[in-house]
């Protein structure tokens, strides 16, 4: 540094070329805004709160506001206790706990491997993919695009599906599939010009919606059925003669 | 001016102590409120800012917050819930029984928890399912909604392996079908029995693995998914809003005449 002649803003072509910065420490970012033009930068500003203390506040109402629920709930219900744990004595029916009744019943129709490993692993491998392909993120009307081909392979599709799950005798899967395979038909016949609403709002469902609302119906009609419905030897009972 | 409760808290900010603890220092303005969250090992993994729309209950229905608050309660019950229980059997029932009829509070305790943790199985769903129909899963929280999906598995285990503590016919039963299932897995299904239970039945080594488990592995691996979860809201540019994502920042040409020629 005392040596003048090493330093590089004593010489004007250094000076002007800029450049004497390691990139790999420092990088340098420089903007040239030429005579002609000026840099405009496009955003909509939208409104914002601070999170201290109008979002956290929120938070824990909400969070109040539940707990308040739960405690209510717990003053009025007891958790159940049956007697000690026996081995040799099964109950009939032995059920496994509520958010696993949907799989219970499948295990009902299907052997073990099929309905209590490949679909348990399939579901998750199923949601895990979602965000990573293309035809769950343009939110395009099914049968908007493409149309012939895609009702026939929905045709064929669903006709599969109701076969498969009848020769099983899966009555319980079978019926949610039917309704959403009607509303689907629906669709089919809807387009964005329908003149009720319902019509529009289903001819706009991508092809995503279908699968997971079919989906969700069938794990709430399932867990519901294995909670309520299903008595000893997993026979048919009604929740309300015990 | 009388006093106000924010008036003394503005004072309690100010002492000595509270500055020793929160380094952000005193004030409202909007810099010390960012900063209250920004220079907050816990706070920090949020945004300082959040978009107003965003708060409104039918975006979300709050139902990640409820799902925490559920997570808050569970440690607050369990914890109280752990030290009256000996993971062994059959002291582990008889652990139980005094909790419904000789700790104080106890059978309250023990409901709070349950159901709590029912509401959490059901949260976590809700959640996942809100959303899905949001389209908040679309990119760049791609990854994001990956860890949901970790954290609903780490849920359900978590609600599979305190369903056993109490030790009774429901408990037995219950884990007896569903550790059945895992026989059921190709190849190896006896071997992942048996490393489940500690056993070829549902016995004391299987409680105690479940109790293992469910008081400490589990929680410590929601623990730690809850925060990358919840910093990776802040990182993928906060709560989804639709047709409002922060647009790609465009310089956009625009000739000097148009704009008044500032620059000639």
């Amino acid at each position: 540094m005392t040596d003048p002649t090493s330093n590089p803003m004593s010489d004007p072509k250094d000076f002007i070329a800029g450049m004497d910065s390691n990139a790999r420490k420092s990088p340098t970012r420089v903007v040239f805004v030429t005579r002609r033009t000026s840099a405009q930068v496009k955003v909509t500003d939208e409104d914002q709160v601070q999170t201290y203390p109008e979002v956290l506040f929120r938070a824990i109402v909400a969070i109040e506001a539940l707990t308040i629920a739960l405690v209510g709930v717990s003053l009025l219900f007891n958790a159940p206790l049956e007697g000690i744990a026996d081995p040799l004595h099964t109950p009939n029916p032995a059920k496994a706990p509520w958010y696993f009744l949907g799989l219970q019943e499948m295990l009902h129709y299907f052997p073990p491997v099929v309905a209590g490993v490949l679909a348990p692993t399939l579901v998750v491998i199923a949601l895990i993919v979602i965000p990573y392909f293309n035809i769950n993120i343009e939110a395009e009307g099914l049968f908007l695009k493409d149309r012939r081909r895609r009702v026939l392979i929905f045709y064929l599709a669903a006709a599969a599906l109701s076969v498969f799950l009848l020769a099983f005798d899966v009555y319980v899967a079978l019926v949610p599939t039917l309704i959403i395979a009607g509303f689907m038909l629906l669709a089919v016949q809807s387009s964005p010009q329908s003149a009720s609403a319902f019509r529009r709002y289903l001819a706009a469902k991508p092809l995503s919606f279908w699968i997971m609302t079919w989906f969700l119906f069938e794990l709430a009609v399932l867990t519901a059925v294995g909670t309520f419905f299903r008595g000893p030897g997993w026979s048919w009972v009604l929740p309300w003669r015990s | 001016m009388a006093k106000t409760i924010t008036n003394y808290f503005e004072e309690l900010r100010r002492t000595r102590v509270w500055r020793s603890v929160f380094r952000s220092g005193t004030g409202s303005s909007t810099l010390h409120r960012a900063l209250a969250v920004q220079q907050n090992v816990f706070l920090h993994l949020f945004s300082t800012k959040v978009r107003t729309r965003m708060l409104s209950f039918s975006t979300t229905w709050y139902l990640g917050t409820l799902t925490f608050g559920t997570f808050l309660i569970l440690v607050g019950t369990g914890i109280p819930l752990m030290f009256y229980y000996h993971p062994s059997v059959p002291q582990a029932y008889a652990d139980t029984k005094d909790l419904q009829f000789v700790v104080s509070s106890g059978l309250f305790l023990r409901n709070l928890h349950r159901w709590s943790a029912h509401a959490m199985v059901f949260l976590v769903f809700a959640h996942m399912f809100k959303v899905f129909y949001r389209g908040a899963y679309r990119p760049p929280r791609e990854f994001n909604w990956v860890i949901g999906v970790i954290l609903l598995l780490v849920t359900l285990l978590l609600s599979y392996t305190g369903y056993l503590l109490p030790w009774d016919q429901l408990a037995f039963w219950a884990i007896t079908v569903g550790s059945n299932i895992a026989s059921a897995v190709p190849v190896m299904g006896n071997k992942v029995h048996f490393l489940m239970l500690g056993g070829n039945v549902v016995n004391a080594n299987a409680l105690l693995r479940f109790y293992v488990l469910h008081c400490m592995i589990l929680p410590l691996v929601a623990l730690l998914f809850v925060a990358v979860h919840f910093w990776r809201i802040r990182k993928d540019g906060g709560l989804y809003a639709h047709q409002s994502e922060p647009r790609t920042v465009t310089a956009e040409a625009v000739p000097a005449a148009a704009k008044g020629g500032q620059f000639q």
